[in-house]
């Protein structure tokens, strides 16, 4: 979908996207840098589980959403990435709660 | 406009469900409602059908909502199947925390009233020791002496509720005029003139459900229903998936994973905007109560202005001087849905003089002229 | 930029764009102590984000608008206004007794600031285009890209479509060309309004934009593909974006495209100024709500202001006047005497900048059946609700749009509406013959923006409060249980 313009980028760092080494570029925010690495998928929906992704990239659709060092929920194209980040995608709604007695 | 038999005032939960009841004893019903941004508990109410607590020194209340409550899973599933809505109706139980001994003695000591002035046929419930609790819900937090669960409790979806008495209604072929804010009732010789900004309809009967607008309509057809101010805030959070292992009056997760946390009373306010202290206070005494909690995101905040009768208890009547006038007023019209829909609308349609429990008439706060 | 938020200034202006930092030079001008509260990490908004960092190559690559950003953010970095970024601004509140408190979220944790006056320059939101397939991965705003280009440098791989109306498809495919990305397509909708746009020509011709979009116009219709005239749009695919299906003429064409950038212009955003209680009224031509404010900005609360796109859709040009007007009526307020001349000069660039608008504004107007989807198409993206649905919820009779979203939970996801509050309207003036104007929108309520319950409570808390919340109850004296604090 997106690869970065030919002018030099800031220096790699490594953060961690779904518990694999990810290069990220310092100044990314979170969005930018999964965009840049080629991922098209950014979560699954809550409802019905459909693929999606950043739709407006300045923090109005909520799409973007990631957990990030643990705390799920935030909105990457808000957030700045910083070396050893952990990203995790979510599929539907984060478990914060006891999972239910089946 | 065609005839109808009846006009609802109030197209909120206690006007719908009375609606549903009326259509279903064969009267042909017109319901008229207000704007969209009308003050409307309806859309802004936690969503128990609960009992514990209600009806201290008013046994009548505690044995009607008992009832209500043991009528709501045929009433839902009836009204599910009319209306095409789940309603997720789940009666668990539900408890009610002290986060201090002296908290809990004062539960107990309220619930073993209501025992007691119900003559025993009141809901059950049972004193849950800090003990007891700690195996009941793990992850309790520290700060809880312990709690009373009452075994009647339960909660649904509200909003759903709304949106399938709205449906069932349409089905059963109630009338339904949003944007008809009823401002003036005139009583004639043989009906009722209904007037607001956008005209005026004759009726032949009438009922009186409009919420906290009741009680300026009240007194033009000789009734009388004095409100108690108050004003209840919410907080909301994201959908999360799990679920939280209890119930209560002050948490509740919704089928859709949200939880709702409440709630306040302020009798001095009438601004609508909600007030953040006590949106934190809220989080507060949650976040003590079940400590993970405390990670959510709140995603919404709303203030509601409940329907609340100076004494608190439901006020039912017809009016004697205006025969043909009923009022249909009280807190819990989730609660007491499957009471207006069975029991109220049908004496309504069959012209009763008093309807459901004498206790509630509207009689009680008549002064002796 | 310190880390360190204040619990109370005399002027906090919300948001660091083009209106944001010219109320903020104005008033610092005035030796006014100012508080400017921004969520993104820089000064620059969406128009010049990131400017004051961006690699030479890449400001030329973006064209002299942006690039002049810089001084302007050099400017505002000078004037003496304390700066906090990175931010969430989750609640303008004025209280009963007159006060604004304003309810933020920084280094995750939640504080109240009250504040004398508060200006809101928080700019515009791209409008939303609910054709079918908008929710997959590859479909996004092109005011997205654009951010994307921006801010990380990122370009489009593959095919590119743009979709939609506005002068910013012509502005970003002109980035692109410059890039060396051709866009596969440009495919245009046609504005309603483009023959009352005619009777604005003579303002347009002689404003600078004039000038400046007629030539960019004339590149991008060199080497790019420009498909006028298109009545309905849709996003074929899967689980991503494969193409972009047009009709016009009756028939449908469909264009491969990896990426898909739907653009029908911006409007106000306007979650902040509805939660605090202003009133909005609906603009017909932009088909959007607007906060109602006087001329300067003010509202009908007494010390809230608001500035720039925030108030009314103007561009960064008419932004940077609205700024500093707002900034003087923010100083009145606050008992300064404002120099007539310093007033006259605001006045007059804000009509200068105004040249031009009211043909922008008919000539890339949205068709507003583009703006009512239908079917199985998502209105509201977060609660999954279809337009279909809230067709036949609006059949119900219900008085307004915040009754469809009791009874189908439209609007009430994470975005707030953000997203769908504008659909709803349209798709219920659709069915119901009302207009937008006499249905209103969703109202909006705090938090604007996430915080977790944790932070919340962290809160401080009046004695009214207490009693309302735990009559004569107490909670404990002991520390609140809190997870350990997230990054």
């Amino acid at each position: 979908m997106f690869r970065r313009d030919p002018i030099p980028p800031g220096e790699a760092i490594e953060i961690l996207l779904d518990g694999a080494p990810f290069t990220a570029r310092r100044g990314d925010t979170v969005a930018n840098a999964l965009l840049a690495g080629g991922i098209t998928r950014f979560r699954d929906s809550v409802v019905s589980g459909a693929p999606r992704a950043p739709y407006c990239l300045m923090g109005t659709c909520f799409e973007c959403l990631v957990t990030i060092d643990g705390t799920p929920n935030r909105q990457a194209c808000l957030v700045t990435v910083e070396a050893g980040m952990r990203i995790e995608r979510q599929s539907g709604a984060p478990s914060m709660l006891p999972e239910s007695k089946a | 406009m065609e005839t109808h038999d009846i006009t609802v005032i109030g197209g909120g939960l206690v006007g719908s469900a009375l609606a549903l009841g009326l259509a279903e004893a064969g009267q042909r019903v017109l319901v008229l409602d207000g704007e969209d941004l009308a003050r409307r508990a309806s859309r802004a109410n936690f969503g128990l059908v609960w009992v514990s607590g209600k009806g201290l020194g008013a046994p009548d209340y505690a044995r009607w909502s008992f009832e209500s409550a043991r009528l709501w899973p045929g009433f839902a599933r009836d009204l599910e199947a009319r209306s095409g809505v789940s309603l997720a109706l789940d009666q668990p139980g539900g408890y009610s925390f002290a986060l201090s001994p002296q908290e809990l003695d004062g539960i107990v000591t309220d619930m073993t009233r209501i025992t007691e002035e119900t003559g025993g046929d009141g809901a059950p419930w049972r004193l849950v020791p800090r003990a007891e609790l700690e195996r009941e819900i793990p992850g309790i937090g520290p700060d809880v002496a312990g709690a009373v669960h009452g075994s009647a409790d339960g909660h649904l979806n509200a909003l759903r509720l709304f949106h399938a008495l709205h449906r069932a209604g349409a089905a059963a072929g109630v009338t339904y005029r949003a944007r008809h804010t009823v401002s003036h009732i005139e009583p004639g010789a043989e009906s009722f003139r209904l007037r607001g900004d956008w005209g005026e309809i004759t009726t032949p009967r009438v009922v009186l459900a409009a919420g906290t607008a009741t009680e300026a309509l009240a007194p033009m057809v000789g009734l009388a229903a004095p409100l108690k101010h108050s004003r209840g805030q919410i907080v909301v959070t994201e959908r999360v998936s799990g679920r939280l292992p209890f119930l209560s009056a002050i948490i509740r997760q919704t089928d859709e994973g949200s939880v709702m946390i409440g709630d306040s009373d302020e009798g001095d306010t009438e601004a609508l905007s909600g007030n953040p202290e006590i949106a934190a206070l809220l989080g507060a005494r949650a976040i003590r109560v079940y400590p993970a909690l405390a990670r959510l995101n709140v995603v919404r905040s709303w203030t509601g202005f409940r329907v609340k009768p100076r004494d608190g208890i439901p006020i039912y009547g017809q009016s004697t001087s205006c025969p043909g006038a009923y009022v249909v007023l009280c807190h819990s019209g989730v609660t007491l849905a499957a009471q207006h829909a069975l029991r109220i609308a049908p004496q309504i349609a069959a012209g009763a003089a008093q309807i459901g429990p004498s206790a509630f008439s509207s009689a009680r706060f008549h002064v002796p002229a | 930029m310190s880390p360190q938020i204040p619990e109370a200034a005399e002027l906090v202006i919300i948001g660091a764009g083009p209106a944001g930092m010219a109320a903020a030079i104005e008033a610092r001008a005035a030796g006014t102590e100012v508080l400017l509260l921004d969520e993104t990490s820089a000064a620059g908004g969406q128009i010049w984000r990131a400017v004051g960092t961006a690699p030479e190559a890449r400001k030329t690559l973006l064209g002299k608008e942006y690039a002049a950003g810089a001084a302007l953010v050099s400017e505002f970095a000078a004037c003496g206004a304390q700066h906090v970024s990175g931010v969430s601004v989750w609640g303008v509140m004025p209280d009963e007794n007159g006060r604004l408190r304003i309810g933020v979220r920084h280094n995750c944790a939640a504080r109240l600031i009250e504040a004398r006056a508060v200006i809101l320059a928080t700019g515009a939101q791209e409008r939303p285009l609910p054709v079918p397939g908008w929710t997959l991965p590859g479909v996004m705003g092109a005011g997205a890209a654009q951010i994307a280009l921006k801010s990380g440098g990122l370009l489009p791989e593959g095919r590119c479509v743009l979709a939609g109306v506005g002068p910013l498809l012509y502005l970003l495919a002109d980035q692109f060309l410059r890039a060396g990305i051709i866009p596969a397509a440009l495919v245009e909708t046609p504005s309603p309004h483009r023959r009352t746009a005619l009777t604005h020509l003579p303002g347009f011709l002689r404003a600078p934009t004039f000038r400046k979009g007629a030539g960019l116009m004339a590149r991008v219709r060199r080497k790019v593909p420009v498909i006028a005239g298109a009545e309905a749009l849709e996003v074929r695919g899967d689980s991503k974006a494969k193409a972009l299906r047009y009709k016009r003429g009756g028939a449908w064409q469909e264009i491969e495209a990896d990426l898909v950038l739907l653009h029908a212009g911006v409007v106000p955003s306007l979650h902040l100024s509805v939660a605090a209680g202003v009133p909005t009224r609906w603009n017909d031509v932009l088909r959007c709500f607007e906060p109602e404010t006087d001329e300067l900005g003010a509202t009908a609360i007494a010390g809230l202001y608001i500035a720039g796109d925030g108030a009314g859709i103007g561009g960064a040009e008419r932004a940077l006047p609205s700024g500093r007007r707002a900034a003087q009526a923010a100083l009145e307020h606050l008992g300064h005497n404002i120099d007539p001349a310093r007033r006259d000069a605001a006045r007059k660039d804000w009509h200068k900048a105004d040249l031009g608008r009211a043909f922008i504004d008919r000539w890339f107007a949205p068709p507003p059946a583009l703006l009512a989807p239908r079917g199985d198409t998502l209105a509201c993206r977060c609660e999954e609700v279809t337009a279909g649905a809230i067709r036949e919820a609006a059949r119900l009779g219900a008085p307004g749009p915040n009754q469809l979203k009791t009874y189908l939970r439209c609007g009430m996801g994470p975005c707030q509406g953000r997203m769908c509050a504008a659909s709803i309207t349209e798709i219920m003036a659709e069915e119901t013959g009302r207009t937008p104007a006499e249905l209103g929108h969703l109202r909006f309520r705090t938090p604007v923006r996430p915080l977790s319950l944790g932070e919340l409570a962290q809160l401080p808390a009046g004695e009214n409060a207490r009693r309302a919340v735990l009559g004569d109850a107490e909670l404990p004296d002991t520390p609140l249980p809190l997870p350990p604090r997230a990054r």
